[in-house]
C-alpha cells in the first residue's frame, strides 16, 4: 500500500525532472538580434531563448503560454524597449511571477536605453499613427548601435552572473574588436549607397539610412503601423515622378505586395531586407545579417 | 568582486576605443553607458524631450490612463424587456440578453494602472454605465516582487476561471458573452477577495490558481458571514505546436454560497414571471480551450482563433417559491450545462469574420414540493451569431453582429448589433 508521501513524490516527480539541471544563465531575448548578441557575448555560459522570429512583426506578438513559461524561468530578459514590445511584454512580465526580470531590476535589459534614438516625436498624438514616444525602436539596423548595446549587455551579463564576469569581459572584448573591424569593412563597401534616395515600406530603417547616408523620400505606410492603402500608393507613385529613387526597402516579416506594386509601376526595385537574424537564408548571425543587408542594397542600388 | 571590476574596466576600455574611432552615436551614448556600468538599473540618462515635456513635476508619476468608449445600435425582433432563458433561473436584475433596442451608449471604461512601489502594482477599472451609474469593475493590487512563479492579487478582480471570464468586454470577439456565461456566471464573474497564482518552473506552461472571495455576485450572494462565500481553483496549460500554432486549455471550479438570492424565471406554460429565492451552494465546472493559428506566427496579415468552453453548474440547497406571498419552501437541486464554440478569422489586415454557436442543456432539476409549479419542458436554448469587424487601427473597431437567439422557447429573436469600440490613452497590453 502506497503511503501519502510516496504518492506526493510521484505526483511532483515530473516537475523535478523538468527543472533544467544546467547552471547556464537563462537569457530570454525578445527579438532574434538580441538573442544572437547574447549568444556572442555569453557563449556557452548562457542558454538563450528567442521569443520571436524574423518572420514575425515584433509590434504584434501575443503573450502566448509558451512565452509566459519562458519568462518565468529567465534570469535576464533582453529586449529592444522604446515601447516596441508594449503590446505584449508587460503582460508576459506580469504573469511570469519572476521578480528578477521586472522593469527596473538588473534582469531586465532594454537595448534602446543605450543608443541615441532618432525620430523622437515632438508631439504625441495617435492621429500620427502608431508612434513611439521614445523614438524609433528599430535600432538594430545600424551596426554602430549594436556595438553600444554590446558594451552595455556585456557589462549586464557580468553583473547578473558575477561568477563569470571576467569571461564575459573577455568575450565582449573579442566581439567588439571583430565588430569594429566589420563596421569599417561594411562602411567602405557601402560607399556607393551614400546619398541614395529610397522608399521604405515601414519606417523601420532610419538608423540604417543614418549610418549609410541614404535618404528616405517616401514611406508606403500612410502612417506608422497603418497598412499601405491604394490611394496612398498612388500619391507615392506621383511624388516619385519628380524625385527618382533607387529602390524600395521592406522587412522580411512584411507583405511584399506594396513594394512589388511600386516596383511594377515605377520600375523601382523592391529589396527585401532581413531586418534581423533569420530574415533571409544568408542572415545566420549578426555578421552575416549586415553582410546580406549590404549585398542586397548594393545589388539593387548601384546600377547607374 | 574582482572579476566584476575587471569586467567594468574592460567595458570602459571598450567604450573609450569606440569613442576614439569618432563614431558619433558612441560618444552620445557614453553617458548612459557609464550609468550602466556604475548603476546598471538607472534610467537612461539621455531622456527624450517628450519624456521631459510630459513628465514635469508632480504629474511625472501619474498612472497610465486609458478610456474605452463604446456604443451602438441594436435591433431585435422580440422585445428585450421580457428576456429570459427558458428553464434557467437568472438572478433578478440580470444584465443577460441583448440589452436596449435602438441607439445606446455601452459601458465606458476608465482604466488606471501603475506600480505602487518596488513590490506592488495597482490597477483600477471604473465602469461608467449608460444609465449614469458608476461601478467599480476591478480595483486590485498585485505583487510584482514574489519569486518562484508566484503572484498574489487582492481587491476586486475578474475571476481567472475559464477563458473568457477574465477578459474585459472591449476585448471580446462578439458584442455579448455566451449564453452559458449569462446563465451560470451572471455574464462575467468578478468578486472581492484574494487570488494566488503559481506558474510551474517547466518549459510547458502550467499555471495553478486559487481564489477566495466574498461571493458578492451571482451565482453567489452576500451571505453576511465571516468566512469566504466563494472559492475557485484553476488549472491552465498551453504551448506551441511548431511556429504557426499555439494553444491553451484549462479546467476550473468555482464554488459560491448564496442566501435568499432573488431569481427570476418564466412560467413554462403561460410566460408569467416567477420569482423565487435560492439558498445554498453552487458549483460551476469550466472546461476551456483556445487554439490560435497564424502563418509563421505572424498574425499581422491573417490569423485564426478557435475557442470553446463547456460549463456545468450544480446548485443544491433550498428554494422558496413565492406566488402571492405563499412562500413555499422546498429542497432544490439542479444540474445544468452549456457550451459555445467560436471561430474568428482575420482574412486580411484589419478585417475579421466570426461565427459562434452555442447551446444550453436544462439537465435535471429536483424541485421537491415545488415540482408542479416549476418543472420545465426540457427545452434546449441555443443561439447562433455571425460577426464582422473592421479595425481602422489597433485602437478602434467597428462591428456588425447578426444573431438568431432561441433562448426563449417558441420564440426566435433575430438580432442586429452595430457597435463601435475605441480605446484612448495608454496602450493596453492584451493577455492571450
Amino acid at each position: 500500500m502506497m503511503n501519502r508521501k510516496t504518492l506526493l513524490a510521484l505526483l511532483f516527480a515530473p516537475l523535478l525532472l523538468a527543472v533544467p539541471a544546467q547552471a547556464a544563465l537563462r537569457v530570454f531575448a525578445c527579438e532574434p538580434e538580441w538573442g544572437a548578441l547574447a549568444q556572442e557575448l555569453g557563449g556557452n555560459l548562457v542558454d538563450v531563448s528567442v521569443a520571436t522570429s524574423a518572420l514575425q512583426d515584433p509590434h504584434q506578438i501575443q503573450a502566448k503560454p509558451s512565452l509566459i513559461a519562458r519568462a518565468r524561468n529567465a534570469d535576464l530578459v533582453v529586449c529592444t524597449g522604446a515601447e516596441l514590445e508594449l503590446g505584449w511584454l508587460p503582460v508576459l512580465l506580469q504573469q511570469s511571477g519572476n521578480a528578477k526580470v521586472q522593469p527596473g531590476q538588473s534582469g531586465n535589459f532594454a537595448a534602446a536605453d543605450f543608443v541615441r534614438k532618432l525620430d523622437v516625436p515632438g508631439q504625441l498624438d495617435r492621429s500620427q499613427g502608431d508612434v513611439h514616444a521614445a523614438g524609433n525602436p528599430h535600432i538594430q539596423t545600424d551596426p554602430r548601435n549594436i556595438a553600444q548595446v554590446a558594451t552595455a549587455l556585456g557589462a549586464r551579463l557580468a553583473q547578473v552572473d558575477a561568477a563569470h564576469a571576467s569571461e564575459y569581459a573577455q568575450r565582449l572584448k573579442d566581439f567588439s574588436q571583430r565588430w569594429q573591424q566589420a563596421i569599417v569593412r561594411w562602411t567602405t563597401q557601402a560607399a556607393p549607397l551614400r546619398g541614395a534616395a529610397v522608399v521604405s515600406q515601414h519606417k523601420a530603417f532610419v538608423y540604417l539610412y543614418d549610418w549609410l547616408g541614404m535618404k528616405e523620400v517616401a514611406v508606403l505606410e500612410p502612417k506608422p503601423g497603418v497598412e499601405p492603402t491604394a490611394s496612398h500608393l498612388q500619391e507615392v507613385l506621383a511624388s516619385l515622378k519628380s524625385v527618382p529613387v533607387r529602390m524600395t526597402l521592406y522587412s522580411a516579416y512584411q507583405d511584399s505586395k506594396p513594394a512589388e506594386w511600386l516596383s511594377r509601376n515605377a520600375n523601382v526595385p523592391a529589396v527585401k531586407i532581413p531586418f534581423t537574424v533569420g530574415g533571409t537564408e544568408a542572415a545566420k548571425d549578426l555578421f552575416s545579417l549586415f553582410d546580406d543587408t549590404l549585398a542586397r542594397l548594393l545589388a539593387a542600388g548601384v546600377k547607374k | 568582486m574582482r572579476a566584476s571590476y575587471e569586467a567594468r574596466l574592460q567595458a570602459m576600455e571598450q567604450r573609450l576605443l569606440a569613442a576614439e574611432r569618432g563614431s558619433a552615436p558612441a560618444a552620445v551614448a557614453a553617458a548612459p553607458t557609464a550609468a550602466e556600468t556604475s548603476a546598471p538599473v538607472a534610467a537612461p540618462a539621455a531622456a527624450s524631450p517628450v519624456a521631459a515635456a510630459s513628465g514635469g513635476g508632480a504629474n511625472a508619476f501619474n498612472p497610465a490612463m486609458s478610456l474605452i468608449l463604446a456604443g451602438g445600435y441594436t435591433r431585435t425582433s422580440q422585445d428585450p424587456a421580457g428576456y429570459n432563458i427558458t428553464g434557467f433561473q437568472l438572478p433578478t436584475g440580470t444584465s443577460a440578453g441583448p440589452g436596449a433596442r435602438g441607439f445606446s451608449l455601452a459601458e465606458s471604461e476608465l482604466g488606471l494602472a501603475a506600480n505602487i512601489d518596488p513590490w506592488l502594482r495597482g490597477v483600477a477599472n471604473i465602469a461608467l454605465h449608460p444609465d449614469d451609474t458608476v461601478s467599480v469593475e476591478e480595483a486590485f493590487v498585485q505583487t510584482t516582487s514574489l519569486n518562484n512563479g508566484l503572484s498574489l492579487k487582492a481587491g476586486r478582480f475578474l475571476s481567472g476561471v475559464g477563458y473568457l471570464n477574465s477578459q474585459h468586454a472591449h476585448t471580446w470577439d462578439f458584442v455579448d458573452n455566451p449564453l452559458a456565461y449569462q446563465a451560470f456566471l451572471g455574464t462575467q464573474y468578478g468578486d472581492d477577495g484574494v487570488q494566488l497564482r503559481w506558474l510551474a518552473p517547466t518549459d510547458q506552461y502550467i499555471e495553478f490558481g486559487a481564489e477566495l472571495g466574498r461571493g458578492r455576485s451571482f451565482p453567489g450572494s452576500d451571505t453576511g458571514r465571516n468566512g469566504a462565500g466563494m472559492s475557485a481553483l484553476t488549472l491552465h496549460t498551453g504551448g506551441d505546436v511548431g511556429d504557426s500554432h499555439n494553444w491553451r486549455a484549462g479546467l476550473s471550479l468555482l464554488t459560491a454560497q448564496a442566501a435568499d438570492q432573488g431569481l427570476t424565471t418564466t412560467d413554462p406554460s403561460g410566460g408569467n414571471v416567477i420569482n423565487s429565492a435560492f439558498t445554498g451552494t453552487t458549483r460551476v465546472w469550466l472546461l476551456d480551450g483556445v487554439w490560435k493559428w497564424a502563418p509563421n506566427g505572424n498574425a499581422t496579415r491573417t490569423n485564426f482563433k478557435l475557442q470553446g468552453e463547456y460549463l456545468q453548474s450544480t446548485r443544491s440547497g433550498s428554494l422558496v417559491y413565492d406566488p402571492g406571498n405563499a412562500k413555499l419552501a422546498g429542497d432544490y437541486r439542479s444540474e445544468q450545462s452549456g457550451w459555445y464554440l467560436q471561430g474568428i478569422y482575420q482574412f486580411m489586415p484589419r478585417w475579421h469574420v466570426g461565427l459562434r454557436t452555442e447551446r444550453l442543456n436544462p439537465g435535471t432539476t429536483d424541485y421537491a414540493i415545488n415540482t408542479v409549479s416549476l418543472t420545465g419542458s426540457g427545452y434546449q436554448p441555443g443561439k447562433n451569431s455571425l460577426m464582422f469587424d473592421f479595425n481602422p487601427s489597433e485602437f478602434s473597431r467597428l462591428r456588425l453582429q447578426l444573431a438568431q437567439d432561441k433562448s426563449r422557447e417558441g420564440l426566435t429573436d433575430h438580432q442586429v448589433f452595430l457597435q463601435y469600440q475605441m480605446s484612448l490613452g495608454a496602450h493596453g497590453a492584451h493577455s492571450y
